[in-house]
């Protein structure tokens, strides 16, 4: 077990997050300015522009929701400010987020205009700040922290140090009793039968080969060729990956040797099934799969790659490990954990498990990630469909 | 020092984790399952990150890594030879 406690913040709900934000919100495209607007006058908070929130429907909408609102209810904010151009989507946002018990506050443009909402939100916004900066961490456990874990740029090299080094961390977090979540549908293509096996039960093995199988088909559908150059990627290929099975391979190393799947989760789906390694139904591109374990409320994230992927992630901090030797070499700014040693003996998985332990606990106690330093804040909503 | 990795005996190819490995040199690689050390003598410069087969692989060949299958040989490659998207395809998609 991890005795070590980490310093959090212990939200109203009893969750515990590593960061203290203060965002804005906005609901739809038409209301990233009067959130920037904001941010640019209330220091300290940030905003959080996207470019969609209009014509959406159906299952496509449902999901908009989920991630925005789960994106307020993330422990790592401490409360939110959502902007909108009409009052009743901006209420049902407000409201979602609400239920934690966090503050929230919504304002809506529309008989308004940009000028006053601006206003008023900046307003609130100001004794929002003032009043988050007030907040103090506190010991907390290391198996309240939810992490999550999803790879990109991948080569070779992810496969053999830095994905099986996230393994290492991941088997050691599920025996300490943590929340965990990998994901990446697409990319499991070539070892489903590797996850299918580690499914805790006949249901979930079930659910986890369902939700794979319609994946597989829409990209079957879909496809005009055999998605070279898309999955894997160029970057992918340049790194010395040829096939989606060896791709999947070395993915999967990120859930190590242990850990059970004990559930699955729609795109940006609360866990409520208690501890364990959960399977999120999810794109394969950075942003959105990162921005879609922010709003599951994970709280803590293992990037590993090979070639050198630079994201991050507004709320959740994006822990960057590598064990590619000329990406430390050359990308060395964007490396929170050096793994290569793993590629000449110098280092073995137990070690590397341990520095990603060591990084996550002091990436929680508050230091930034090299994502976080450099300015990286990703914010990318999975669209399921276009809009009616 | 280890200028490639090979997954596990089972598989048909190694990958390059150094760079300025070249064609004709003699590369020692580190079978990372089972702990063993193989040579190769190498038929083309290999990028850090490539791979290279450790056995030689005929067209329609499956092609193992982690030891299980990775896909198909659509050409031949010798041992030593650069293995990649020229030579080596999906069976997926």
């Amino acid at each position: 077990m991890l005795d070590q406690k980490i310093l959090g913040y212990r939200r109203e709900n009893g969750r515990v997050g590593v960061r203290n934000h203060v965002i804005l919100l906005p609901l739809d495209d038409l209301s990233n300015a009067a959130c920037e607007a904001v941010a640019n006058n209330i220091k300290g908070t940030m905003a959080l522009p996207h470019p969609y929130g209009r014509l959406q429907f159906g299952k496509d909408l449902d999901l908009h929701f989920r991630t925005l609102i789960g994106t307020g209810r993330n422990p790592n904010v401490a409360a939110v400010v959502v902007i909108g151009i009409e009052p009743n989507w901006t209420k049902k946002v407000v409201d979602g987020i609400a239920e934690t018990g966090k503050p929230v506050a919504g304002f809506h443009i529309e008989q308004n205009g940009d000028i006053n909402t601006i206003a008023a939100a900046s307003r609130k916004a100001k004794e929002f700040v003032q009043w988050a900066t007030e907040l103090q961490r506190e010991p907390c456990s290391i198996s309240e922290l939810w992490v999550s874990t999803k790879c990109g740029e991948s080569d070779t090299t992810s496969g053999l140090g830095a994905n099986p080094s996230v393994g290492a961390a991941f088997d050691r977090l599920y025996e300490n009793g943590n929340t965990l979540v990998f994901g990446e549908t697409s990319e499991l293509t070539g070892g489903e039968h590797l996850v299918r096996d580690r499914c805790i039960n006949d249901e979930v093995r079930k659910h986890f080969m369902d939700t794979w199988n319609a994946y597989n088909d829409f990209i079957n559908e879909n496809k005009t060729n055999d998605l070279s150059d898309s999955q894997p990627t160029k970057g992918n290929i340049e790194g010395g990956l040829t096939t989606i099975e060896e791709k999947a391979l070395g993915n999967i190393q990120k859930i190590g040797k242990k850990c059970k799947v004990h559930g699955v989760l729609e795109p940006a789906e609360e866990p409520t099934g208690g501890k364990g390694l959960y399977f999120m139904d999810s794109s394969s591109a950075a942003a959105e799969m990162v921005t879609l374990c922010a709003a599951a409320g994970y709280v803590v994230h293992f990037f590993p790659t090979g070639q050198g992927n630079v994201i991050g992630n507004p709320i959740l901090p994006v822990i960057k490990i590598t064990a590619n030797p000329r990406t430390i070499r050359t990308m060395n700014e964007h490396v929170d954990v050096d793994v290569s040693g793993i590629l000449q003996k110098e280092m073995n998985m137990d070690d590397a498990g341990q520095a990603l332990i060591d990084c996550m606990i002091r990436t929680a106690n508050g230091r930034m990630t090299a994502a976080e330093a450099l300015g990286h804040r990703e914010f990318v909503l999975t669209r399921l469909y276009r809009s009616a | 020092m280890i200028h490639f990795i090979v997954h596990d005996q089972k598989d048909s190819v190694g990958v390059v984790v150094v760079e300025g490995v070249n064609a004709g040199q003699e590369v020692t690689g580190w079978i990372m399952d089972q702990d063993k050390e193989i040579k190769v003598k190498l038929q083309n410069d290999i990028p850090i990150g490539h791979k290279f087969a450790i056995r030689d692989l005929s067209d329609g060949d499956t092609v193992m890594k982690y030891s299980t299958d990775i896909g198909r040989m659509v050409k031949s490659a010798k041992a030593g030879e650069h293995v990649h998207v020229h030579n080596l395809k999906t069976k997926r998609w």
